[in-house]
C-alpha cells in the first residue's frame, strides 16, 4: 500500500533528508571538536620543545624540600612532591567533609527554623538566609580570617581552658593522645561494644516486628558503649596518655593544633551553605502535603514522631538532588582556601609544587582531575542514596 | 411567653485577640516555644546592640586621615576617602565620566522596557542588546570615534566587577540554552558533547580555570596569537556558568509536556522553530528563580578574579587595606565589600520573586 | 548554512595549526609587532615594583623593563606590566603571557635548565634574612627554634628556609602565603613570629608596616639569592638584548655616564669605551639588533645602574639600602659587565 510519505523527498538530495543532515552534523561536530583538540595539543607541543620547558610526571618522585603547616599524614622536607599531593588532597578532603558536616547540620536547624510555629525563631533564619547567600564565599573567608581571628591574642596571652585547651591567633591547641600500654584492649573493648549494639538493634527490630514489644533500644545500647570500654579501662589501664600543650618560647608546643586558616575555611564555608541548605530544606518540608501531617496525627503520632516518621523521609526525596549540587559546590569552593594560606590542592600543589617545578601543565591536570573525581563521586553516592530512598509507585 | 431574645456576643476574650493573642499564638503557644522566643530575644541581644553601637553610634563619619577617627566604633572615614578606587579602580580620574555615562545610558535605556504600555517592547529590547554593548565598549574602552583608549588593565573597583557580571550573563545565557538543547538532542554525538563539556564546567573550580586563563593560555596557542587578560577572564566565567545556565533550561525543557513537542511538530514548525515559538518561552518562563540564582552566583563569582590579580571591587578593598596608612581597617573594608554585594545580590532574588508572580499565567499546575 | 559556516570556521582551525610553527627569533619579532614589551612583574613589592597611589609602576625592576624598551623603542613608556604573584610568574613566562621577567627572581639550575628559562644577568645581588618584631628579643636566627615562619608561596625562600633549620637542628611551622601583602599582614598581627625573605625585600615590607621601627632585620644571611630578569628559552637575539641593556647600565656607571651628560658625551666623547657604548663608534647596536643610539636611549630615559639604584632602593628612597654586594667592582662590589666591542 503507497502512503503519501513516499512521495515527500522531491527534490532527492541527501541534504533534504533529516537523517542523513543528522548524520552529517555529528561528524562535523566531531571533527570540529577533534580538530581544535588537535590544534591545541600540536601548539602546547610546539612551544613547549622550542622553550626547553620539561614535561611528564617524573618530577613527582624528586624531593620536595619545603615545610607545610598542616599535613594529616607523616611528612618531613626530603619526602617527594608525589607525597606533598596527597597532604594537599587530605587537607582539602578534611575541609570538604567537616564543612559539609557543619552545615548539613545547620541547614536542618534553619529549614526548620523557617518553618517554626515561633514568629521571632522565623524572622531570625530568614535574615540568616537572606544574608549569608547573598555574600561571596571569598569575603566571608577573608572576613573570618583577617577580621575575627587575626585580632586574638597571640601565644603569651591565649585565652584557656583548665591550661590544656588554648585559643590564640595561632589557632585552637589541645591535648593529644599518646599511645598507652591501655590502647589496644580499650579499641578491641569499643568494636566488641559496637557489635554488640548492633547485634541487639537488630534482634529489637526483628522482636518488635513479630510481636509488637518494644525494648529500650537507645538506653541499652548507650549502657552497652559505656560500660564496656569503661570496664576494660579499669581492668588494664588508660588507654592515652596525654600530651598537653605548654607554652615554650614563641608558641604553644605539643598537643594537637587547629591553625586559624582551616578554622576561618571551615566556619566561612559552612555558614554560607548552611544559608542555602536552610532555603532546600523548608522547599522540601513545605512539599509534603498537610493531609500526611493530618493523616499522622489522626494515627495518634506525637509532633517529632511526624516529623521523624512521615514528614522527613518524604522531603528527603525533595531535598537530595540540590543538596547534592549544594555539597559539590562546597567542595569546589574549598579551592578558596588558597587565598587565605591553607595548604589545600589548589594552594599547595597547583601552586607550591607547580612554581617548584615548573611544570604548569602536568600539575593543573593532575588538579583538575582530582577535583573532577571529588565532583563525581559525590554524585554518584548521592544518587545511589537518592535511588534507595526513592518513592516506589504502584 | 415572651419572645426569646439573643444576647449580643461577649468580646473574644483578650487573650487571643490583639498584641496580646498574637503574641501568646506566635511567641509562647507553648513552654518549648517560649524557650525558643527567650533564646532568639537573647541572640538578638548579644548582636544587634554591639553591631549598631559599633556601626552607627560610636561610628566616626567625617574626616580625612586615620587620625580623625577616635571613637570606639566603624571607622567610615576609610570608606569615604578611597570611595573613588572602590568604585573605578585606577581609571583615569578625568575620564571618569565615561563610566558614569555608560552607566546612565544603561539604566536609562533599560528603562522603556519595564514601561507596560511601551509599544514594539520586543524589538526595543533586541535593538538595546545589540546597540548597548557597542556603546558600552566604546565609553569604557575607547580608541575610536574620539575617544582616548582606556586599556582594561587599568579597569577596576565595582564597575570592573559589574562589567564581568553583565557580560557574563549576556554570555551565558544564550550559550547555556544552546548546551541545555544539545544535551537533550536525538543526535549521540552532539549529545556527548555537551554533556562533557558541562560536566567538566561543573566539575572543576572556577580559580584553576582562571589561572589556566590568565597564565598557561598562551601556551597552547599559536606565538602570535595575543588575548587581552580580562578577555579571556570574562570567556572562562562565561564557560563556567554557562554550564550551570544548561543544567537549569534542562530543568526547564523536561517540564514541558511531550504534548507540546507534538503539536508544535504537528503545526508544521521544523526543530528551531518549535524550539523559539512554543517550547523555550514556556520552559524560560519555569526556570526563572533557577536562573536568577545562577546569575546571583555569577555576580559572587566575580570576586574570584582576585585569584588572577584583576582589581575587582573586592580586590580595590582589599589592597587598600593594606595600606599603612589606614592598616587595622580590615573590618570596615569587607562590611562595607559585603553590603554592596548583598544589595546587588538581594535586589537580584526580590526582582526574580517579582517577574516571577508577573509571568505567571497560571498554567503551572 | 550552518553547515558552511561550521566548516568554515574548522578549516581556519586547521590552517592556524598547520601556521602555527615557530622559528627562532619569535619573541623578538611578537615585541615588534605589539609595540610593546609585556613585563612581568612584582605584585607589589616597594622599591622593585609596585604601583603608586595613581596607578604607575615603580622600581627596579620596573625600570630594567623600561630600559628594554628604550632601547628597542626608543621610548621608555612602550611597557605594558603584568603583576604576577610569586606563583604565577614561571608559568606566565613559559607560556607566553609576558615576554620578560623582572620581578626579583632568584636565579637557579633548575629554573635555568629544566624550567625553560634564560637568564640574562644580575641585577641585584640578595641574600635570604629574617625580619621579626624587636618584642620577642630575639638576636640572631638560631634563636628561633620553634617560631611560626611567614613565607610566600613558590619561592627560593621556602627551600632554603627549611634547608636552614634541618641544617641546625631546629623546628619551625611554617605559613605560605601568595602575596607579600599577605605575609605582611600576619606578621603585623602576629600569626607568625618571623617573616623571612630576600633581605631586599624585608627592608621593603618593613615599609608597608604600620610601625616600621617595631621590627628588626636578623643580622644572619642564610643564602645566596641573585636576583635577574628572564626569559623563555628560544630567542637569542630577544635574550641578549634584554641582557644587554642592563650591561649597559652598568658601564654607563663605570664610564661616569649619567641621565643628566650622556647626550653631550655621545657628542664630544674621546674615550673609546664610552664612544662604542653610546653608538658614536662601531656598529654595536646593529649587533644586537637594535638601534645605534640604543644605550644613549637608555640612559637619558631611564638612568644608569647607579642612578636606578638610589631613586629606588638606595640613598635617594625611603629604603635606603647600602651598595653592599651591588656596588661595581671597582668599588669593592660584585657589580661587573663585559664590555661593549
Amino acid at each position: 500500500m503507497r502512503t503519501t510519505l513516499d512521495a515527500t523527498p522531491a527534490r532527492g538530495s541527501l541534504l533534504s533528508d533529516p537523517r542523513a543532515r543528522a548524520w552529517l552534523f555529528q561528524i562535523i561536530a566531531v571533527a570540529a571538536v577533534v580538530g581544535i583538540g588537535w590544534y591545541l595539543f600540536h601548539n602546547t607541543q610546539t612551544n613547549l620543545a622550542n622553550r626547553g620547558i620539561t614535561s611528564g610526571f617524573g618530577f613527582l618522585d624528586n624531593a620536595a624540600g619545603f615545610g607545610i603547616s598542616q599535613h594529616l599524614i607523616d611528612y618531613s622536607e626530603s619526602d617527594s612532591y608525589g607525597r606533598v599531593f596527597w597532604i594537599g588532597l587530605l587537607n582539602t578532603l578534611l575541609v570538604s567533609v567537616l564543612g559539609i558536616v557543619l552545615a548539613t547540620i545547620l541547614g536542618f536547624i534553619l529549614g526548620v527554623a523557617r518553618l517554626s510555629s515561633n514568629w521571632l525563631i522565623r524572622q531570625l533564619a530568614t535574615i540568616y538566609i537572606e544574608t549569608f547567600r547573598n555574600i561571596p564565599p571569598l569575603l566571608q573567608i577573608f572576613f573570618f580570617y583577617f577580621a575575627v581571628l587575626a585580632p586574638l591574642p597571640g601565644p603569651r596571652d591565649s585565652l584557656s581552658l583548665a591550661d590544656m585547651f588554648f585559643v590564640n591567633n595561632r589557632g585552637l591547641q589541645m591535648p593529644a593522645p599518646l599511645a598507652a600500654p591501655g590502647m589496644w584492649p580499650f579499641l578491641v573493648a569499643i568494636a566488641v561494644a559496637v557489635l554488640a549494639v548492633v547485634i541487639f538493634a537488630v534482634w529489637a527490630k526483628g522482636l518488635r516486628h513479630a510481636t509488637g514489644k518494644r525494648l529500650p533500644v537507645f538506653w541499652v545500647s548507650l549502657a552497652i558503649l559505656l560500660v564496656v570500654p569503661g570496664l576494660t579501662v579499669m581492668i588494664v589501664g588508660a588507654p592515652f596518655d596525654w600530651e598537653i600543650p605548654e607554652l615554650r618560647r614563641f608558641n604553644i608546643r605539643g598537643g594537637w593544633v587547629v591553625i586559624p586558616e582551616l578554622v576561618s575555611i571551615v566556619l566561612a564555608l559552612s555558614i554560607y551553605t548552611a544559608a542555602f541548605i536552610g532555603e532546600t530544606v523548608r522547599a522540601g518540608i513545605q512539599s509534603v502535603s498537610h493531609g500526611q501531617t493530618e493523616a499522622a496525627s489522626s494515627l495518634g503520632l506525637s509532633g517529632g514522631q511526624t516529623l521523624r516518621l512521615v514528614i522527613i523521609p518524604q522531603a528527603l526525596r525533595v531535598i537530595i538532588p540540590p543538596l547534592t549540587s549544594q555539597y559539590l559546590n562546597l567542595a569546589k569552593n574549598s579551592s578558596l582556601a588558597a587565598a587565605i594560606g591553607y595548604p589545600d590542592m589548589v594552594s599547595l600543589f597547583a601552586g607550591t609544587v607547580l612554581n617548584q617545578t615548573g611544570q604548569a601543565i602536568e600539575t593543573m591536570a593532575i588538579t583538575m582531575s582530582v577535583y573532577l573525581a571529588i565532583s563525581i563521586s559525590i554524585s554518584l553516592l548521592m544518587n545511589w542514596y537518592n535511588k534507595r530512598i526513592a518513592l516506589i509507585e504502584r | 411567653m415572651t419572645a426569646h431574645t439573643f444576647k449580643p456576643d461577649l468580646p473574644a476574650p483578650t487573650t487571643s485577640i490583639g498584641a496580646l493573642g498574637w503574641i501568646r499564638a506566635n511567641l509562647l503557644s507553648s513552654w518549648f516555644n517560649a524557650a525558643l522566643t527567650l533564646l532568639g530575644l537573647y541572640l538578638l541581644w548579644l548582636i544587634v546592640p554591639p553591631l549598631l553601637q559599633w556601626a552607627i553610634f560610636q561610628a566616626d563619619w567625617t574626616g580625612t586621615t586615620r587620625q580623625d577617627c577616635t571613637r570606639e566604633g566603624a571607622c567610615w572615614v576609610f570608606i569615604q576617602s578611597r570611595f573613588a578606587q572602590f568604585m573605578y579602580g585606577f581609571y583615569p580620574p578625568e575620564l571618569r565620566w565615561r563610566v558614569d555615562l555608560a552607566a546612565v545610558l544603561a539604566i536609562a535605556g533599560a528603562a522603556p522596557l519595564f514601561i507596560k504600555a511601551m509599544p514594539h517592547k520586543v524589538r526595543y529590547g533586541i535593538g538595546y542588546l545589540l546597540v548597548y554593548p557597542l556603546v558600552a565598549y566604546w565609553l569604557l574602552h575607547g580608541g575610536f570615534l574620539g575617544l582616548e583608549t582606556v586599556p582594561s588593565t587599568r579597569w577596576g573597583g565595582l564597575m570592573l566587577t559589574i562589567v564581568i557580571a553583565a557580560v557574563g550573563i549576556a554570555g551565558a545565557l544564550p550559550l547555556g540554552i544552546m548546551l541545555a538543547l544539545g544535551r537533550r538532542s536525538d543526535m549521540p554525538a552532539i549529545r556527548v558533547i555537551c554533556v562533557t563539556f558541562i560536566e567538566f564546567w561543573r566539575g572543576v573550580p572556577l580559580i584553576t580555570v582562571l589561572f589556566m586563563s590568565s597564565v598557561m593560555l598562551p601556551l597552547f596557542l599559536p606565538v602570535e596569537m595575543n588575548l587581552d587578560k580580562l578577555l579571556r577572564a570574562m570567556v572562562m566565567v562565561v564557560f563556567f556558568e554557562a554550564a550551570y545556565v544548561a543544567e537549569v533550561v534542562r530543568g526547564g525543557l523536561q517540564a514541558i509536556p511531550k504534548g507540546q513537542y507534538e503539536a508544535a511538530a504537528a503545526m508544521g514548525l521544523g526543530y528551531w522553530r518549535s524550539m523559539v515559538l512554543v517550547i523555550l518561552p514556556q520552559a524560560l518562563k519555569l526556570v526563572i528563580p533557577g536562573l536568577v540564582n545562577t546569575f546571583i552566583a555569577l555576580f559572587k563569582d566575580t570576586s574570584l578574579v582576585i585569584i588572577i590579580g584583576l582589581f575587582d571591587f573586592l580586590n580595590s578593598i582589599k589592597r587598600a587595606t593594606t595600606d599603612p596608612a589606614w592598616l587595622g581597617m580590615s573590618t570596615e573594608g569587607y562590611v562595607f565589600a559585603a553590603l554592596v554585594y548583598w544589595i546587588f545580590c538581594f535586589g537580584m532574588s526580590r526582582y526574580s520573586m517579582h517577574l516571577e508572580r508577573k509571568l505567571d499565567t497560571g498554567h503551572k499546575h | 548554512m550552518k553547515i558552511k559556516s561550521t566548516l568554515a570556521v574548522l578549516s581556519a582551525a586547521v590552517a592556524l595549526g598547520v601556521g602555527a610553527n615557530a622559528h627562532a627569533g619569535a619573541t623578538l619579532d611578537a615585541v615588534k609587532n605589539n609595540g610593546f614589551v609585556q613585563c612581568g612583574i612584582s605584585d607589589g613589592l616597594p622599591g622593585f615594583s609596585y604601583a603608586d597611589a595613581k596607578g604607575q609602576y615603580k622600581g627596579i625592576d620596573v625600570d630594567i623593563c623600561r630600559a628594554v624598551a628604550a632601547a628597542l623603542f626608543g621610548d621608555a613608556s612602550k611597557v605594558k606590566y603584568s603583576p604576577l604573584t610569586a606563583k604565577e610568574r614561571f608559568t606566565a613566562l613559559q607560556s607566553g603571557e609576558v615576554d620578560m621577567l623582572s620581578r626579583n627572581t632568584t636565579w637557579t639550575s633548575s629554573r635555568d635548565a629544566a624550567m625553560g628559562l634564560n637568564f640574562t644577568g644580575v641585577t641585584y645581588y640578595d641574600g635570604q634574612g629574617f625580619l621579626v618584631n624587636k618584642e620577642l628579643g630575639v638576636k640572631s636566627a638560631k634563636e628561633l627554634d620553634g617560631a611560626t615562619v611567614c613565607i610566600q608561596a613558590g619561592t627560593t625562600t621556602e627551600l632554603n628556609l627549611s634547608d636552614y633549620f634541618r641544617a641546625n637542628g631546629m623546628n619551625y611551622t611554617p605559613i605560605t602565603y601568595d602575596t607579600s601583602d599577605e605575609s605582611a599582614k600576619s606578621l603585623e598581627s602576629g600569626r607568625c613570629d618571623v617573616l623571612t625573605s630576600d633581605q631586599s625585600q624585608l627592608y621593603a615590607q618593613r615599609i608597608k608596616l604600620a610601625n616600621p621601627e617595631q621590627y628588626i632585620v636578623l643580622p644572619e644571611v642564610i643564602s645566596k639569592e641573585p636576583l635577574g630578569p628572564a626569559v623563555r628559552q628560544g630567542d637569542e637575539e630577544w635574550f641578549d638584548i634584554v641582557r644587554w641593556t642592563l650591561f649597559a647600565m652598568l658601564n654607563a656607571e663605570e664610564l661616569g655616564i649619567n641621565s643628566s651628560n650622556v647626550e653631550e658625551m655621545a657628542k664630544t666623547t674621546k674615550n673609546p669605551d664610552v664612544a662604542r657604548l653610546l653608538g658614536a663608534e662601531g656598529e654595536y647596536g646593529k649587533d644586537l639588533n637594535l638601534p645605534k643610539d640604543w644605550a644613549v636611549q637608555i640612559i637619558k630615559q631611564v638612568g644608569n645602574y647607579g642612578e636606578v639604584f638610589a631613586r629606588n632602593v638606595g640613598a635617594d628612597s625611603d629604603l635606603k639600602i647600602e651598595r653592599g654586594l651591588n656596588a661595581l667592582w671597582k668599588d669593592g662590589g660584585l657589580q661587573y659587565a663585559p664590555p661593549v666591542r
